[in-house]
């Protein structure tokens, strides 16, 4: 007992928790908004273009955030100018974009002389954080996640159907860049818990969990917070253990709830899903119409033959 | 809050857009929409129906010219709800996780605070809106668990939460049975009794004389508007929709004793389906088919 209470005691420890379920419940949110609009790759992306941005930041001596901000964001603007003005689709314009823009990171990382870490940038350092990262990080997450439950209802008619929220007067560029600059933001604050390959993972598989666990949104965003904030203690408690990178375990705990829901989720698992009933529920509607229109034609048809 | 209806209008002046790659979509395009009419939106694929939509929802701003909405600008109108949109159903992500009260609450957003919280006032109207649809019964409902003309009329009750004076609609005909077909062109006709103005886009051109007033005929430009009376013509869908159209001309097929007048079916994408007189599956070129006709011909003069 005292054993498995051990991890506990320790001050690095406890830390890590606070800032992870702090990370963890931001990734969380957002993730559903783009799990359902369909931007998994823009998390991929934005992720990597922090890099350079956190070198030149680090040479220049202006925060390491500032930077990771400003260059995630300006992959995703290229990313759109590139794709409106010339022929390529998105996906491709973004896959040369954030590559092009890591590559230059790692360049710049090993030109410029620092006491970075590339590995605690690439996977995060959640048992190393210094005194004020957790204020840091506490105060960042949680504006970002005021304001996305602020917006949550436009946000979601963004996603949803953009025309109908440019009839009532939204203002749907805003809240295009303004999704960017929260996605950006996450990021920035995820960075020493986790990384920028791993946040990836944190932005993409709460949401997926939840999305096929329910449909409802707002159950959604619980289901996916819980996810996150259960993958994360569990994940850093575990690390403890096995001495295993913590950011890699939070990972793979939520890969594993993924896999348990893909399987068994009530109406869209894998395993359980002949007894959903969707397909039964369209049953009644279907006659009606088909009826109407197969059956005479039918008749005929038959006619010259005979 | 809305302007009488006399004074309703949806013009469209000299619209020129082009999109950033140098495309033209539409040069030089102008009608105007009175209160109280449905009007068509006809064209091929690519011809700038959906531009045309983008420009009245302001999410396109004309390279030239302006749209005005009951003498407003497209933006000032938007903020007043004057306009819905009705998607095309090709256009809605049906997995997305809401329900079709989630749906149609949307349609109220414009008249709710910005933390979007319904009032009273916003249920009521919302219930409203459904029961006139016939959807009141699936409103917990998620809505890719509907059948396709259900899906239809719940963004229809949308579009009436929303009390919007002009509503566009993208093939609001698509993917929907007969009698959901019938039962849209009723609310139309309701709606148009109120004094609105509908705007259908449309692939289903047999449809458009049966509850269309007007049509605008559109390729890369405004072709002809006016009445359907005016505008339906042979010669206009040719200028319309060049070579695309399909024919099937009485004279040349494989229907008997004709007396010489020509009697054409017009259809975009799908050929038509044509049955004689005596249930005969008809073809629409006699060659090939001289047998099929001769014995016909026979079996007829026996009778």
């Amino acid at each position: 007992m005292e054993k498995l209470l051990e991890p506990f005691q320790y001050p690095f420890m406890v830390q890590a928790m606070i800032v992870g379920v702090a990370v963890g419940a931001v990734c969380a949110v957002l993730s559903c908004y783009l799990v359902l609009k369909g931007w998994s790759l823009m998390g991929d992306a934005i992720s990597h273009a922090v890099l350079p941005g956190i070198v030149i930041a680090y040479a220049f001596g202006i925060p390491l955030s500032v930077g990771a901000f400003t260059s995630g964001l300006f992959c995703a603007v290229a990313t759109g100018y590139i794709k409106a003005n010339s022929r390529v689709k998105e996906d491709t314009v973004m896959g040369v974009v954030f590559t092009g823009l890591f590559a230059f990171g790692l360049v710049l990382f090993t030109k410029i002389k620092s006491d970075l870490h590339l590995d605690h940038i690439l996977f995060g350092n959640i048992l190393g954080l210094a005194r004020g990262d957790l204020r840091d990080t506490l105060i960042v997450g949680g504006l970002t996640l005021a304001i996305i439950l602020v917006l949550r209802r436009d946000l979601l008619l963004f996603c949803f159907d953009p025309g109908h929220a440019r009839t009532i007067g939204l203002r749907t560029d805003l809240l295009y860049y303004l999704l960017l600059s929260l996605l950006a933001l996450t990021i920035v604050v995820s960075l020493k818990a986790v990384g920028i390959i791993l946040v990836i993972a944190m932005l993409v598989t709460p949401g997926c969990i939840a999305n096929l666990l329910t449909d409802r949104f707002n159950r959604m965003l619980w289901i996916a917070t819980a996810s996150a904030v259960f993958s994360t203690l569990f994940g850093v408690y575990v690390s403890f253990f096995f001495d295993a990178a913590s950011g890699a375990c939070i990972v793979l705990t939520q890969t594993a709830l993924f896999l348990a829901a893909l399987l068994f989720a009530p109406k869209q698992g894998l395993l359980l899903r002949r007894s959903g009933t969707p397909a039964v529920l369209e049953l009644p509607a279907l006659p009606d119409g088909n009826r109407m229109g197969a059956q005479p034609a039918a008749k005929k048809s038959s006619c010259p033959n005979g | 809050m809305n302007p009488p209806a006399s004074d309703l209008d949806v013009s469209v002046n000299n619209v020129t857009v082009s999109y950033p790659n140098g495309h033209v979509a539409l040069h030089d395009a102008s009608f105007r929409l009175q209160a109280g009419s449905i009007c068509a939106l006809v064209g091929i694929n690519g011809s700038g129906k959906s531009t045309l939509f983008k420009a009245i929802m302001g999410i396109v701003k004309p390279a030239k010219g302006e749209v005005r909405i009951a003498g407003r600008p497209v933006r000032d109108a938007l903020k007043l709800n004057l306009v819905a949109y009705v998607p095309q159903s090709e256009e809605v992500d049906w997995t997305f996780p809401v329900s079709v009260w989630d749906v149609v609450l949307m349609g109220r957003y414009g008249y709710m605070n910005f933390l979007r919280i319904p009032r009273a006032e916003d249920r009521r109207i919302a219930t409203e809106s459904l029961e006139r649809v016939g959807m009141v019964d699936f409103r917990e409902r998620q809505i890719g668990e509907l059948s396709g003309g259900q899906k239809k009329r719940v963004f229809l009750a949308r579009a009436l939460a929303q009390r919007s004076r002009v509503i566009l609609l993208d093939e609001p005909f698509t993917g929907v049975d007969v009698k959901t077909e019938g039962a849209i062109i009723d609310l139309l006709r309701a709606l148009r009794n109120e004094g609105h103005i509908m705007l259908v886009s449309t692939h289903n051109l047999g449809s458009v004389p049966e509850f269309c007033d007007h049509v605008v005929l559109v390729n890369r430009t405004v072709l002809a508007s006016g009445t359907t009376a005016q505008v339906f013509t042979e010669a206009n869908l040719t200028r319309a929709f060049g070579g695309v159209l399909r024919h099937f001309r009485f004279g040349e097929s494989t229907v008997q004793k004709h007396d010489g007048r020509a009697v054409t079916v017009l259809t975009d994408e799908e050929r038509p389906l044509v049955f004689g007189k005596d249930g005969h599956l008809e073809y629409t070129h006699r060659e090939g088919r001289e047998d099929v006709v001769e014995q016909r011909a026979e079996t007829e003069d026996d009778k």
